[in-house]
């Protein structure tokens, strides 16, 4: 398949960068993971249940030109004398994309820090509860605590209220103090906070306690009981669903992979949202998260400048969002005590087994591996690595191909079309 | 069973789900939790939902490790999560 560009992540940054570079006429591909475009946040089975403005963009894309390629995970990207090739998985068979200019949109996963028990059946991340609830997953009747940070506790709780769940309490681990100032910010934008209102309204009797966290989970092949604790005092309360996680994370293992600059996490970019390297565009929550209004406009910059418009009318509105995000950051960090919860004997690669004790301090991540295997197993890296950087203050590892655990079959199709075939690039 | 419903096969058994969901979901809703042993044989089930964490991975229509959270569920789909015997 060729292209003039190719969009990675179908997000709604996906979706706009896409749509707007089919509008302005380039030859549009757009490459999701996942079974339908839409994301995490617009992820659904029917359209109906969408909001107006994700079924809006979506009916937009359908419009546009732009080829969706969903369930495709893109295993190798890398560039070559006539543009970039993309390497693709789609239900085992091999699929390659040349593509003149790339739009990564890939946007972010949740930040896991491991807690005793955080590897019970059970235990999920917080935007995973929207997640598997969104793929048809039956919440009703079912006791959940929601131990989180960040404005995605909201929807989240809400959603799991709707669906039948008996949410029984919510905790945010930043302390009230941090998040005022970003509330503050808000006032100059009533309809988040309307929209904050009514998601409150949904879980209304739950209670949502700030400067408190999960320190602990325990259960007999499930989680049935969690350990709340704010410092001071801890509190147990059993239930069948944890949902844990702190923040969201950009995904920066494609951009690296390509040679892409990464600072504070997150994709470098200039005001056209190129990134360091020629060709290649980062919208959305890889450039740092800042919601759907953000990734939405973001979108709209890349794919214009990608088709070599001029898109500078849309650098305000982003400009705006950027300063919210950034404000949202500061608010929402995780505080020392929740880097701390893992004792000596706590899983923290959950693909290798690999527990906090057996991994020095003062090792580099690729010791990690040589010598315990840690975040050498299917997800490489993601969890742990992600845990590792901010409990160890280590720096991220080094990426390489295949960026996702692919079949060698497509691995084979990879070394037939790319540049340095494989067992050469070392 | 209506037109809705697909039918799947969990470690052999035959189950009854509503069209368009994840395999995820399918085997949730079924009331199984664990869907793959980790390497030192502790029980592990769906972290992430977003096909991230590799945790949901199983066999789906005998190919290994697929994510059972981003595969949608398909009359005759055959799903093994090595925790039953295979009949």
């Amino acid at each position: 398949m060729t292209a003039d560009v190719a969009v990675i992540g179908a997000g709604p940054a996906g979706i706009a960068a896409a749509t707007r570079a089919a509008q302005a006429g380039m030859r549009v591909v757009l490459l999701d993971e996942s079974p339908r475009a839409g994301g995490q946040i617009w992820r659904h089975r029917t359209t109906a249940g969408l909001p107006k403005m994700a079924r809006q963009w979506i009916a937009r894309l359908a419009q546009s030109g732009a080829i969706v390629a969903a369930s495709t995970a893109v295993v190798d990207a890398a560039r070559d004398a006539e543009g970039f090739v993309i390497t693709c998985e789609r239900d085992g068979q091999a699929l390659t994309v040349r593509a003149a200019s790339i739009i990564l949109a890939t946007g972010a996963r949740e930040r896991f820090l491991p807690f005793p028990g955080w590897t019970l059946p059970g235990v999920i991340g917080v935007g995973a509860g929207q997640a598997l609830l969104k793929a048809g997953t039956s919440f009703r009747g079912k006791r959940v605590v929601i131990s989180g940070s960040g404005p995605l506790i909201m929807p989240v709780a809400a959603a799991l209220s709707h669906g039948g769940a008996r949410v029984l309490f919510v905790a945010e681990q930043a302390a009230r103090s941090t998040v005022m100032p970003f509330v503050l910010g808000l006032m100059t934008r009533p309809l988040m906070m309307v929209q904050a209102a009514a998601y409150r309204a949904a879980f209304m009797r739950t209670p949502y306690r700030f400067g408190s966290w999960v320190c602990a989970a325990r259960g007999d092949g499930h989680v049935e009981e969690v350990d709340i604790t704010n410092g001071h005092v801890t509190t147990t309360i059993a239930c069948d669903v944890l949902c844990a996680a702190f923040g969201l994370l950009p995904n920066t293992e494609l951009a690296r992979l390509l040679g892409c600059a990464v600072a504070y996490g997150s994709h470098v970019i200039d005001e056209t949202q190129r990134t360091t390297q020629d060709g290649i565009y980062s919208a959305g929550e890889s450039t740092g998260v800042g919601g759907v209004d953000l990734a939405l406009v973001e979108g709209e910059i890349a794919g214009l400048s990608a088709a070599g418009k001029d898109a500078r009318a849309y650098f305000r509105r982003r400009d705006a969002l950027c300063a919210l995000s950034r404000s949202m950051e500061r608010a929402f960090a995780p505080r020392a005590e929740v880097l701390a919860l893992a004792r000596s004997d706590t899983i923290v690669c959950r693909c290798e087994d690999v527990a906090l004790g057996s991994i020095r301090r003062e090792w580099t991540p690729r010791q990690a591996k040589l010598y315990t295997r840690a975040g050498m197993g299917a997800c490489q890296g993601r969890v742990c690595g992600a845990a590792l950087e901010l409990i160890y203050g280590w720096p991220p590892d080094t990426v390489r191909l295949p960026a996702e655990p692919a079949l060698f079959s497509t691995l084979i199709a990879n070394s037939a079309t790319a540049d340095v075939p494989l067992g050469q690039g070392d | 069973m209506n037109t809705a419903d697909v039918t799947i096969t969990i470690d052999g058994r035959a189950v009854t789900v509503v069209r368009g969901i994840s395999v995820a979901a399918a085997l949730i809703n079924d009331g199984m939790h664990t869907f793959r042993s980790s390497v030192t044989a502790t029980s592990r089930g769906p972290l992430c939902g977003m096909g991230v964490c590799y945790e949901c991975r199983l066999e789906i229509d005998e190919v290994a490790h697929r994510r059972a959270c981003l595969v949608t569920v398909t009359d005759g789909q055959r799903i093994n999560t090595g925790q039953r015997p295979r009949q």
